[in-house]
């Protein structure tokens, strides 16, 4: 017989295992869900897993694709790992991100035509200033009047997402459109467009934004006091209190920060990868970020390791819809079913199996 | 001889790194109170646990009336007329006197026969309850009356008392006396937990005394001095306090008809609470649980903002100052759930050591923290206070309450206070650590600190202080001196006699 | 636009068919929490049981079978969520939004080849287009709408009135109490978790098969989430839930008929009303607790995890 005990400390070595374990585990009952649907499980896993990657004929044009997929993930999962260790649990990122493109595309649209160097600065400050205000409305009635920031914070999504389209069929329309629903492209506007900074790289500005997204949070949480508290709260409230945290503060730059980088990540993708404002432009990326921040252990540089590997599943996915024929749906089902895994897998860290000796009496 | 109502033979309980009972055995007869008296971790808890049926014995074996009795589970010990009124107790808030007492029987009857059932078992024991009221709003007293009522209710052959006396006042722990000697009288037996000498010297017809899991000995307690008791559970002989005159210097805390609203749903609000502190003194606040005690703690701390001008420190206002501004100044503060209030259990020690530290010990400068100067700190605090752990980096959650509790009463004594205010120090710790815990709080108000000491226990209260108050619903008594006042005294004072000209009318 | 396009028969029986997967999943998600469990999964197991119950009713042309089929599709992934959250001790928000996550992704997945097609009719109680304003509103609906109506007032009664109940409210308000006095916390909560299931599948397969009556890919469009503030607004009180879920019901049908009959607001804004809604009930009932006008009756455990330590 077994039991289950808490352990003294959470172990190291299964902080670092689960998620690989996760990730196999994925792999192998993903393998069985394809055979279900009737496609050769080894097959579909490698398509996924490998080919972006390394196959002759698509690696090419997939590897770039990563860091392109990656960035928004980490920038929006960065900024939700951070509340999520408070414990303050926004959920509506989708929504923050899709307000943080209207912002930030806005801002290009009002002044197009004109060409200056300012503009697309001004469009990232547009950008994180538009999803911290829509971050803020759960943020505020969460300190005025502990209203639920889950559930308002995911309303805000579907609010956000009718805004979306009746920006993409009214305001923001392109007049020079004959009248079909999307804004201007900004790719053809230079001042505007979040192009590629070196020619073949695919990187970026919203790949920078990233990586130093994962740097600061890196030292909010080793070095800096803030993280600390932060930790604190989520592990502990009323010990944070004791300590002298003000809940409010916490609260407030939890939703706040994610609300900017969620923004600021829709911002990037508008003016570069979608680069207009259409109907459909959320794609679920704020929803997914919330599974790479789980499956990064919340931890900065497990969340730039995880945001890759979604991004790989995401692409995988559409090689596997090409040449197998997978459902696209499936790498959804597929990404839902890593997070259970990994939920699972955190049982190891933090408790372990204890056989529980009988004496003979 | 008749045979005894239950025999314990050789009962053996192993945890990891610890034997928790070590071949225990004794007899509890029919009509028998029966003492089961040990420190804090001496296996008392486990053995009852045993009894009844929430723990299963690695070795050794229990008969009832001469018949094997192995309980697997509580209703198969209930069912063989075990009862058992736990120290913490296991009702619900949100539910009615009626309701939890259903909660905890096999079959119960229809609700309002029920009642009709508390209502006239309580009567005939002398614990007045009423079966429909709402349990949040029950005091303690009360609250132990429900536990008690739901045991009686299943005529019990043994009923089995965890420290029941550490909530009441003296007034309700005769009440209770008088209630245990009718069961008695009515051949109930019962077996009574706790390391209250004098309290088993008047209740008790026979003794068991646990030392670190094992049968150290049994006596007829009214025989037996409390003395050889109290040597007998300790095994050492104790260290006392030393307490050396001190010279009471100027005012350090003065609280000013302080009056705060409960924060939460079940929480006391403070009412007109005024007290004051010098340096170097040791005001003793003693009173029941849940009469404000969390929530004075909370004002004194900084947690909860009162009114401006309630709380002066060395003649300023700090009563609109957070936790942290007025730890800058040198007024600190220890409450009392060590796990989840005073430390984050989570984390681990050297973390928590920044947790309250930060400031007055300069471990971060412009919002940055120096882990090594954190860490310095922490193993100095372990050093210092004796803390056993294998190093500063274990969890809080990894650490024995008393070791704990001497790690965050540590933390705050290491760093200097002008103001120290403490809840509860000494609770659940085993014996010498309490005494190094309250030798340490002497040693502060000897170096000119003013210390504030929360706490139940009285005895506690009546060896370390200088003054003492008594908080009852909210409200502080005038604070006294400590020496010479009488039990009886105090037992008046926390009843509510608000100071002791009431008590002279 | 034409207020006379509105036939107020119609609207109110249109509202009781808009409310009742609202209620089902809502009255689910309100006994799982009353024994401590938030589970957040509750628009993935509507999902859920939406595509189950629309493919096995499309397959078999049985809509009763149907909706058995769509209640065990939510019951059965609901148990993935009490696997985690009670077996594994997985944090329950997390836990539920992966059931969110995977129940939109699963759903969609094998309903590919269902979009577009009409499934098997559902029987009503009276038929017909000469029906009476009373006999439209009264009997004009499937046994499913009573069922959901009859549901609340069993959970309210035995939450109130029986030992099972008791024992429910018990566990919710403090677990380790009842774990002390020999409760099976774990079980009754996995118990409690698959009937929530059962509900929002149930409510989920109504959906695909009466309210709309067709498969699209996220038709829930985050039904399961207002039916989670639905309980806060019901303050965990089951026959206010109906209330509620009739409320809720008439707001989308009433923007729906204003959609329809050619309001001057722009279509999005009557769209997105129920979540402004959802929001604006949320802060109203915050502010009433602030200032004490209501009791929080929130289970003192909710969310909070158990681990049995002896």
């Amino acid at each position: 017989m077994f039991k289950v005990e808490k352990r003294p400390s959470p172990s190291r070595f299964w902080s670092w295992m689960a998620p690989i374990l996760a990730v196999v585990a994925t792999m192998v009952a993903g393998g069985i869900m394809f055979w279900m649907l009737g496609k050769p499980p080894l097959e579909a896993i490698r398509t996924i897993f490998w080919d972006p990657l390394f196959n002759a004929q698509f690696a090419s044009y997939s590897r770039p694709q990563l860091l392109i997929k990656a960035a928004p993930l980490i920038l929006i999962a960065i900024g939700l790992s951070i509340g999520f260790r408070a414990g303050v649990w926004n959920i509506g990122a989708e929504g923050q991100y899709v307000i943080g493109s209207l912002t930030g595309a806005g801002v290009a649209l009002a002044l197009y035509p004109l060409e200056a160097w300012w503009i697309f600065p001004l469009m990232v400050v547009a950008g994180a200033l538009g999803g911290f205000l829509w971050a803020m409305i759960p943020a505020i009635l969460r300190i005025k009047l502990n209203t639920n920031e889950i559930l308002v914070s995911l309303m805000l999504v579907y609010i956000a997402l009718e805004i979306q389209s009746s920006m993409a069929l009214g305001l923001l329309r392109n007049p020079d459109g004959a009248g079909f629903p999307g804004s201007r492209n900004l790719q053809q506007y230079p001042s505007a467009h979040n192009a590629e900074i070196w020619v073949g790289s695919s990187i970026h500005w919203g790949v920078i934004a990233a990586m130093l997204a994962v740097i600061a949070a890196i030292f909010l949480f080793a070095r800096y006091l803030l993280g600390f508290q932060i930790k604190l709260t989520g592990s502990s409230p009323r010990a944070a209190r004791f300590a002298g945290v003000n809940p409010n503060v916490i609260v407030a730059f939890c939703l706040g920060t994610s609300g900017a980088l969620a923004g600021m990540a829709g911002m990037f993708e508008v003016s570069g990868p979608a680069g207009q404002v259409t109907i459909d432009f959320a794609t679920g990326y704020g929803f997914t970020a919330i599974i790479v921040a789980f499956l990064g252990r919340l931890n900065p540089l497990g969340i730039l390791a995880a945001g890759l590997l979604m991004a790989l599943t995401y692409i995988g996915g559409e090689l596997a819809q090409f040449i197998i024929g997978l459902p696209a749906a499936a790498i959804s089902a597929f990404q839902g079913m890593l997070l259970f895994f990994l939920l699972a897998g955190e049982m190891f860290v933090n408790y372990r199996f204890v056989r529980i000796r009988k004496v003979v009496a | 001889m008749t045979t005894p109502l239950l025999r314990l033979s050789g009962l053996t309980k192993a945890y990891p790194g610890v034997v928790a009972n070590d071949d225990v055995s004794f007899d509890i007869g029919h009509g028998e109170v029966h003492a089961l008296l040990g420190e804090n971790g001496a296996g008392k808890s486990t053995l009852v646990k045993m009894i009844y049926g929430l723990v299963k014995p690695d070795a050794g074996h229990m008969m009832l009336n001469d018949t094997r009795f192995a309980p697997d589970k509580p209703s198969t010990a209930r069912a063989a007329g075990i009862a058992m009124v736990f120290q913490h107790f296991s009702l619900f808030a949100a539910l009615t006197v009626a309701e939890n007492i259903a909660l905890g029987m096999e079959n119960p009857p229809k609700m309002r026969a029920l009642a009709a059932r508390i209502k006239e078992v309580s009567q005939q024991y002398g614990l007045p309850l009423d079966p429909l009221a709402q349990v949040s709003d029950l005091s303690a007293g009360e609250r132990q009356r429900v536990e008690i009522v739901r045991c009686l209710l299943q005529d019990p052959k043994l009923l089995i008392m965890d420290e029941p006396t550490s909530v009441l006042t003296p007034q309700e722990v005769e009440v209770l006396f008088g209630t245990l000697r009718k069961l008695r009288t009515n051949g109930t037996s019962i077996l009574y937990i706790s390391h209250k000498l004098e309290e088993i010297r008047t209740l008790c017809d026979e003794a068991t005394i646990l030392r670190l899991g094992k049968n150290v000995g049994t006596c007829v307690p009214r025989e037996t001095s409390a003395r050889e008791m109290a040597e007998l559970m300790v095994g050492t002989r104790l260290h006392q306090p030393e307490r050396h005159t001190r010279d009471m210097g100027a005012d350090a805390l003065e609280v000013v008809d302080l009056s705060v609203a409960a924060t939460s749903q079940f929480g006391t609000a403070l009412r007109g609470v005024s007290l004051r502190v010098r340096e170097g003194q040791i005001l003793g606040i003693g009173g029941v649980a849940g009469n404000g005690q969390d929530e004075l703690l909370a004002v004194l701390s900084g947690e909860t903002l009162s009114p401006k001008g309630s709380i002066r420190f060395q003649g300023n206002d700090i009563s609109r100052l957070d936790p942290t501004s007025r730890r800058a100044l040198g007024v600190l503060a220890a409450p009392e759930e060590r796990l989840g209030h005073a430390a984050a259990p989570d984390m681990s020690l050297v973390e928590n050591a920044c947790l309250t530290a930060a400031t007055r010990q300069g471990l971060a400068k412009n919002g940055w923290i120096n882990w090594g100067k954190t860490r310095q700190f922490a193993e100095d605090v372990i050093a210092r206070f004796d803390v056993r752990t294998p190093h500063a980096q274990v969890a809080a959650r990894a650490l024995s309450g008393g070791n704990l509790q001497k790690f965050v009463i540590g933390r705050e004594i290491m760093q200097d206070p002008r103001v120290l205010v403490v809840n509860q120090p000494t609770w659940g710790v085993d014996a010498s650590a309490a005494a190094a815990i309250r030798q340490a709080l002497l040693d502060l108000a000897a170096q000119g600190a003013a210390v504030i000491v929360i706490s139940q226990d009285l005895d506690e209260l009546l060896e370390i202080t200088d003054d003492f108050a008594a908080l009852n619903e909210g409200r502080l008594s005038v604070p006294v001196p400590t020496a010479g006042l009488t039990v009886d005294q105090i037992g008046l004072m926390l009843g509510g006699a608000h100071g002791m000209e009431q008590a002279h009318v | 636009m034409d207020w006379s396009a509105i036939n107020p028969a119609f609207f109110i029986a249109s509202i009781m068919v808009s409310a009742t997967p609202l209620l089902l999943a809502a009255i689910g998600e309100l006994v799982a929490e009353k024994t401590g469990v938030l589970n957040l999964g509750v628009e993935g197991m509507m999902i859920t049981g939406a595509i189950c119950g629309f493919i096995i009713s499309v397959e078999t042309g049985s809509p009763t079978l149907g909706f058995i089929c769509g209640a065990l599709g939510g019951a059965v992934l609901s148990l993935i969520f009490a696997l985690l959250t009670q077996l594994f001790m997985a944090n329950q928000v997390a836990s539920g939004l992966a059931l969110t996550l995977f129940g939109l992704g699963f759903s969609s997945m094998i309903g590919q080849g269902y979009v577009g097609i009409v499934p098997p009719d559902v029987p009503k109680l009276m038929e017909g287009a000469d029906l009476s304003a009373f006999q439209r509103i009264a009997l004009g609906h499937d046994a499913v709408l009573y069922i959901g109506l009859l549901i609340p007032v069993i959970v309210w009664y035995v939450l109130k009135y029986t030992r099972l109940g008791l024992v429910l409210r018990a566990v919710g308000e403090d677990h380790e109490a009842a774990h002390a006095l020999g409760y099976k916390v774990i079980w009754i909560r996995v118990g409690a978790i698959f009937f929530g299931g059962a509900c929002a599948g149930l409510g989920g397969a109504y959906l695909s098969l009466v309210r709309v009556p067709q498969w699209t890919d996220g038709m829930t469009a985050g039904i399961g989430w207002i039916a989670l503030a639905l309980v806060v607004f019901a303050s965990w009180r089951p026959l206010f839930i109906i209330i509620g879920a009739y409320l809720f019901g008439g707001v989308t049908v009433l923007q729906l008929n204003l959609q329809a009959a050619g309001s001057t607001i722009p279509v999005e804004y009557l769209s997105m009303s129920p979540y402004v809604i959802t929001i604006l009930v949320l802060v109203l009932l915050s502010v009433l607790q602030k200032y004490g006008l209501l009791r929080a009756a929130a289970p003192a455990m909710l969310g909070r995890l158990f681990h049995a330590s002896n």
